[in-house]
């Protein structure tokens, strides 16, 4: 290594920073011959000062690129370094970076140069690299280029253990407007070809186990949210069909960070949306993990999420005739409905009823927010009156908690 | 009292329950404080007893809850014997009726809640553990864990690295766990000696170990979003006494 390469990793890195994933769970990918390392449930080792997790090496293979992407840093037309990792030098910085616990894997992506097969089939052969010569069962989670071909796209499957086809953008209109060569008709393709290997590599029992691994953590997408005029209702509607439709592991959320003075876009030093990426990742979670429906939450009449509070909270208001809710008696589908409890909560509330019903102090003690769960709930020695309007409940649990938002959203007010 | 290992513990849960003793107070012997009011029963670990409170625990308990247990033991916190005697005589009092749910209990919660304590500080050192190979050819980590998390940890490194010898040592409890290509022993080091050896070993790290502990810090600073700066959750994820430990939080090589 030499100083070529730290200053390849200064400008690679950071040209691939904006792409959020950083998972390295859901794999199953074990240590079988000796070789280093394996895959399963995802470790973050170390945080970056934004507080984003830091588990994989996350770098593009090159930020060379024929596309002319509005809000992508790494557009032809913008005049920045550009380099390139030879595929040794990849393969060394994982393997280096790995065996002294720093990464779970490797992320690579990469602009596109002269065409997509020719930037596939490198992606490819880094991965084929680390795990036949260097035995790596490490995490590994490749883009894959829409436009390669089936075949550079099944051997992907073979070597990495995640892969994704980013949607750029929530809509069509948004690509016609800051990405006029792309269409979400070119992600949909491999994406349904990865989704059927998976599957069908799944289901085939016949194949040997060791050799059946076919992208184990399954593929993931991403879109930038803040770039174009999209509601929050547009979004979490095209990720909800993805989801449906691929069966994808992950949507990821971006808050678009400006990149560019371009004029079609919000201008250089704009605060990135952060309140709101948490709130649509809030919804994400609601829909996956809380049974939401992601019409009772996003709808004509409600296309915005609140800023100010989250998603659940925000639907229950708007839902108080099916409050209180009775702690002892409430199916576990409605428990996880109550402000203030999580999943965690909710499975220990059901299991700890069993042997007598709970009070308020107990419900405390097992970790519910209790400052605003208790607007909504019936327990034991229950002493609140439920007959709060919506807006009250609102105010009473705002004056008591300290929201990390309240700080951004009125330093973003105060620009106007 | 007991002298603080896990045999004593299952020892002494044992005498309690046997001799049905009332208002009993356990604490381990470095801890122990004479007091004037109180009657002072040395428990000796005993092996064969401590089995038939494991055993019975095993028959009584599931494995995740024994695991809890376990990790609980590992805490080294004030009064976490108290807490497991009182549990394993709940357990043994009420045979068959999967007590350990009962997460209205005190006991039952204190024992869920320290084993999630110890289950986070092994991940954390799962995370924040950073090899640094060495001239003999081994991988060597150093670090503070806040629980005595190291038996933890065997089945997590032994399983991915493999293929590489390594060391992983707690200096605040000065023991260190090793693996030597075959299997995973117990190692101390003489304390005086062990400075002297990471001295030399700083002083003289290999020409490869400088170079990739240097690239790790380029690529920990560039991967990094400037304009989403937030600190208060960078500290909450990364608290200020695992630094001392982390390649990318030392000055700039």
């Amino acid at each position: 290594m030499n100083e070529k390469v730290v200053e390849k990793l200064q400008i690679l890195a950071q040209a691939a920073k904006y792409d959020v994933s950083c998972a390295s769970s859901g794999s199953n990918r074990k240590n079988i011959n000796g070789g280093l390392g394996n895959a399963s449930n995802g470790i973050c080792h170390s945080y970056t000062e934004d507080g984003r997790c830091v588990s994989l090496l996350k770098i593009l293979l090159t930020n060379h690129c024929i596309f002319d992407c509005a809000y992508c840093v790494s557009r032809k037309s913008n005049d920045i370094k550009r380099a390139a990792f030879t595929v040794q030098e990849v393969v060394d910085l994982t393997i280096n970076f790995y065996r002294r616990n720093y990464i779970e894997g490797l992320f690579l992506s990469s602009g596109i140069f002269k065409d997509a097969d020719y930037t596939m089939e490198r992606l490819v052969r880094i991965a084929k690299k680390l795990r036949t010569e260097e035995r790596f069962n490490g995490y590994i989670h490749l883009k894959a280029i829409p436009g390669a071909s089936d075949e550079l796209m099944h051997d992907a499957g073979l070597y990495a253990d995640r892969l994704s086809v980013n949607l750029e953008l929530p809509t069509e209109a948004g690509l016609k407007l800051l990405a006029p060569d792309k269409s979400h008709r070119d992600v949909i393709k491999p994406m349904t070809y990865l989704s059927n290997k998976i599957k069908e590599y799944k289901s085939d029992k016949s194949l040997v186990k060791y050799n059946s691994y076919f992208a184990p953590a399954g593929q993931s997408t991403q879109m930038v949210i803040g770039a174009t005029p999209e509601s929050d209702k547009e979004i979490m509607y095209t990720a909800d069909n993805y989801y449906k439709t691929f069966n994808l592991k992950r949507v990821y959320y971006s808050g678009y960070v400006p990149v560019s003075s371009d004029a079609r876009l919000p201008a250089l030093g704009t605060v990135p949306p952060m309140a709101r990426e948490n709130r649509l990742y809030q919804t994400d979670w609601l829909m996956r993990f809380y049974k939401f429906d992601v019409k009772e939450i996003l709808n004509d009449r409600n296309p915005r999420l609140d800023l100010d509070i989250d998603p659940k909270f925000s639907w229950a208001l708007r839902n108080t005739h099916v409050f209180p809710v009775n702690i002892n008696t409430a199916e576990y589908e409605m428990i996880l409905r109550i402000p203030g409890i999580g999943v965690a909560s909710a499975k220990k509330i059901i299991s700890a009823r069993k042997f007598g019903a709970l009070a308020a102090e107990q419900l405390k003690k097992l970790g519910v927010a209790f400052n605003r769960a208790r607007y909504f709930i019936i327990c034991k020695n229950d002493y609140i009156l439920k007959d709060f309007l919506p807006s009250q409940i609102k105010q009473l649990v705002l004056n008591e908690s300290q929201s990390k938002y309240l700080k951004t959203a009125s330093s973003q007010f105060s620009l106007f | 009292m007991f002298d603080g290992s896990l045999e004593g513990l299952l020892t002494s849960i044992f005498e309690v329950f046997e001799r049905k003793t009332k208002d009993v107070n356990l604490v381990e012997e470095y801890r122990y404080r004479p007091s004037a009011f109180d009657r002072n029963i040395v428990i000796s670990s005993n092996s064969e007893k401590a089995n038939r409170v494991w055993k019975g625990l095993q028959k009584n308990i599931s494995t995740s809850a024994l695991r809890d247990f376990y990790q609980c033991f590992l805490s080294e916190q004030e009064g976490i014997s108290q807490v497991l005697l009182d549990f394993a005589c709940y357990v043994f009092n009420n045979p068959g009726k999967d007590i350990e749910q009962n997460f209205g209990d005190k006991n039952v919660l204190k024992v869920s809640q320290v084993s999630k304590q110890v289950y986070r500080e092994k991940h954390r050192f799962e995370a924040f553990v950073r090899f640094k190979s060495t001239s003999d050819d081994i991988y060597f980590a150093t670090g503070e864990p806040d629980f005595n998390i190291l038996p933890l940890l065997i089945n997590h490194f032994q399983k991915r690295y493999a293929d590489q010898k390594w060391v992983i040592y707690d200096m605040k409890r000065n023991y260190g766990i090793f693996y030597d290509l075959f299997s995973v022993t117990t190692v101390t080091i003489d304390a005086d000696e062990l400075k002297h050896k990471l001295k030399k070993e700083n002083q003289a790290l290999s020409q490869t170990e400088k170079e990739f502990q240097k690239l790790w810090q380029v690529y920990f600073k560039s991967t990094n979003i400037e304009s989403r700066k937030n600190t208060k959750l960078h500290l909450r994820h990364v608290p200020k006494r695992y630094w001392k430990y982390l390649v990318e939080k030392q000055v700039e090589l």
